[in-house]
């Protein structure tokens, strides 16, 4: 599996190389969310706001209301945390073409409590007009842009940033409300998103290998949530639905599963991966993983249960699986 | 619309729309049983200069009489509220209103600069109207949605970066509440205005002490603002926020490289005596039996008969 590093700072450079409206707002944080190379290439169009998140929120609104197309830039929880009504007020209700690109999602960081976005999908997906993506490999990165392009009303970008997988073949683009089927199967119907998606495949080769059909399900659109192809995988499952978020389980993903199930009369037992109910602390990624139960054993002890059936896989096999490019066109057909 | 006829004649005119802004908001006060009227009090000068004299705006572009409440912001859905302020042009001051509880203030005061028709008041807060008592960017006047306070000088800081960027000449004039001065966005504005050397905007503060609870000084104590405005990098201006032509100079202070903030000092009771009994709690005036509402009536009576 190949590794990128710094796939948002260079992709954002040429991106925004002939779209002149694209102005980009940081909060203090222009090495860490990766807008150094943006602030370098064009000067004109960086400004530097400071540690004053309301401020930043309010005055992106306002120049997005005169034409311009702010791409603010912070860790999530700066954002939706300390400055929710500016989003509310000043973006959201007015529908403006804001881009919030929100870094640091759960516990990709070992900052701790005051850093982890733990419900950030959960809190923004009650407003209405927000648009919510989350990514999860270098593919997703590089297209994110495109997809919020289409998009008239205001968008926040769950980021991964840094040294990041490609899961996807770089032609195979993020498409918005469009979720990527990973493999389809009649036993578990499995929907990841984010950083949950890589740890995820580390289980499913194996699982498939010993005979658990599993249609596995990459979400990239948060809301709107509602692409027809997932409720009909998820209709396939004979056994279980399974989510695995680096969230809350209340709010995020395995929320929005719930209610598609709910809405589309799907009755099978749902089972969510995620942070139950609980604030983390600071530790390393692999760490909290582990402690939280959103690792790959996790994932199998999952199947397990639901399946109600011992399939003899353990830790150092699942440490010992090679990730390579999972291609739409190369779906594993567990059937 | 400014006067060219001399000092004497615009100053009649603001005087005029004021002491008219100051009748409305009674009348509706008396007839709605209930409105912000000390804010319309305090405020009725600060807005009749604005409107007759700073403000550099074209002609209203919204209909006499504003249509109800057409949805909430949504592609292909145009709010009316800005347009009583006129078109949209490089040259053209904006006027963004910071304290939404003020719109019955400004909805006074484009009723008597010709903007609105005096019957859309008696829409006031009604169901379905869009003159609402606490408006939003669907209401008359308004540009921007700031009910929850504090907001306005940041996107007027985004609006008026946006307006240099694109070589515009007019300016960004933002209409706030002191209570406003107790918000830490307020403080971040101010900072962002003052760094990235934001002139094109100026602030009027309705400075008139008073806030829900009761006078600012008790609820959550503000000053000294001037030196606090100073101190975050402002041009900062004191004025009588009842003296016409004091207002008006203030706007012309210099202030280049830096935001102008106009301390205006008001009386939340200008104009309608009888509301100092009521002092400190003026934040939303409703007559309480028959006996206040026949004194106010008999005062509102008074106050009609005299005219400019």
């Amino acid at each position: 599996m190949e590794i990128l590093t710094q796939v948002h700072e260079k992709n954002l450079v040429a991106w925004a190389k002939d779209r002149p409206e694209v102005v980009v707002f940081s909060g203090d944080l222009t090495g860490s969310t990766e807008i150094a190379l943006f602030k370098q290439h064009y000067p004109d169009r960086f400004f530097s706001l400071g540690m004053a998140e309301q401020n930043m929120m309010s005055f992106a609104g306002g120049m997005a209301r005169d034409g311009f197309t702010p791409f603010v830039h912070t860790f999530a929880v700066f954002m939706y945390r300390r400055a929710l009504d500016q989003i509310e007020m000043s973006i959201a209700y007015p529908n403006l073409r804001v881009r919030m690109f929100g870094f640091l999602p759960g516990i990709t960081t070992p900052g701790g409590v005051s850093h982890q976005a733990i419900n950030d999908i959960g809190v923004l997906r009650t407003l209405p007009n927000m648009t919510i993506l989350e990514t999860g490999d270098a593919t997703d990165v590089e297209s994110v842009l495109d997809v919020t392009q289409a998009v008239e009303g205001p968008v926040y970008v769950r980021m991964v940033r840094k040294d990041i997988p490609r899961l996807f073949p770089a032609a195979e683009r993020m498409q918005l409300g469009k979720a990527r089927i990973l493999s389809r199967g009649s036993d578990i119907a499995l929907v990841t998103a984010g950083i949950c998606t890589e740890e995820a495949l580390r289980a499913t080769t194996l699982l498939a290998a010993k005979g658990v059909s599993i249609s596995h399900i990459h979400v990239t659109t948060h809301k709107p949530f509602g692409d027809p192809a997932v409720a009909q995988q998820l209709a396939c499952a004979r056994r279980a639905v399974i989510t695995m978020e680096n969230h809350t389980t209340i709010g995020g993903l395995g929320s929005e599963v719930a209610e598609m199930m709910a809405e589309n009369g799907i009755g099978t037992p749902l089972v969510r991966l995620g942070l139950r109910d609980t604030y983390a602390h600071g530790a390393s990624r692999e760490y909290l993983m582990r402690e939280y139960g959103l690792d790959a054993i996790s994932l199998v002890h999952a199947v397990e249960q639901a399946l109600d059936e011992r399939l003899e896989i353990d830790e150092h096999e699942l440490a010992k699986v090679r990730l390579s490019e999972f291609s739409g066109q190369m779906q594993l057909e567990a059937l | 619309m400014s006067s060219s006829t001399g000092t004497a004649s615009w100053t009649d005119e603001a005087a005029r729309v004021a002491h008219g802004i100051r009748c409305r908001a009674l009348e509706l006060t008396l007839e709605k049983n209930g409105c912000y009227l000390s804010q319309a009090l305090s405020s009725a000068d600060i807005l009749a200069v604005l409107y007759t004299r700073v403000l550099n705006i074209g002609p209203s572009r919204a209909p006499l009489t504003p249509p109800p409440f057409g949805g909430v912001p949504r592609p292909g859905l145009h709010h009316l509220g800005a347009d009583y302020n006129g078109p949209r042009a490089p040259h053209y001051d904006r006027l963004l209103l910071s304290a939404a509880h003020y719109a019955v203030a400004v909805y006074a005061a484009l009723v008597e600069t010709g903007r609105m028709a005096p019957e859309a008041l008696s829409e006031f807060n009604a169901d379905g109207s869009s003159v609402e008592m606490i408006g939003a960017e669907h209401s008359p006047g308004m540009e921007l949605t700031t009910g929850s306070f504090g907001q306005a000088l940041s996107q007027a800081g985004g609006v008026a970066l946006a307006r240099r960027l694109k070589g515009e000449s007019g300016k960004v004039w933002v209409f706030m509440s002191d209570g406003e001065c107790e918000e830490g966005q307020t403080w971040e504005a101010v900072q962002a205005l003052a760094h990235h050397g934001l002139d094109n905007v100026g602030v009027y503060i309705d400075v008139n002490g008073q806030q829900v609870d009761g006078l600012t000084r008790d609820v959550m104590n503000i000053e000294p603002l001037a030196d606090r405005f100073a101190a975050f990098g402002a041009a900062v201006v004191t004025a009588d926020g009842h003296d016409i032509e004091a207002l008006e100079s203030a706007a012309r202070s210099g202030h280049t490289g830096r935001p102008l903030v106009i301390l205006c000092y008001t009386n939340s009771a200008q104009g309608v005596e009888l509301l100092e009994e009521r002092k400190p709690n003026l934040h939303f005036v409703r007559f309480r039996n028959q006996d206040e509402i026949n004194r106010y009536r008999g005062y509102l009576r008074e106050m009609q008969r005299w005219r400019y």
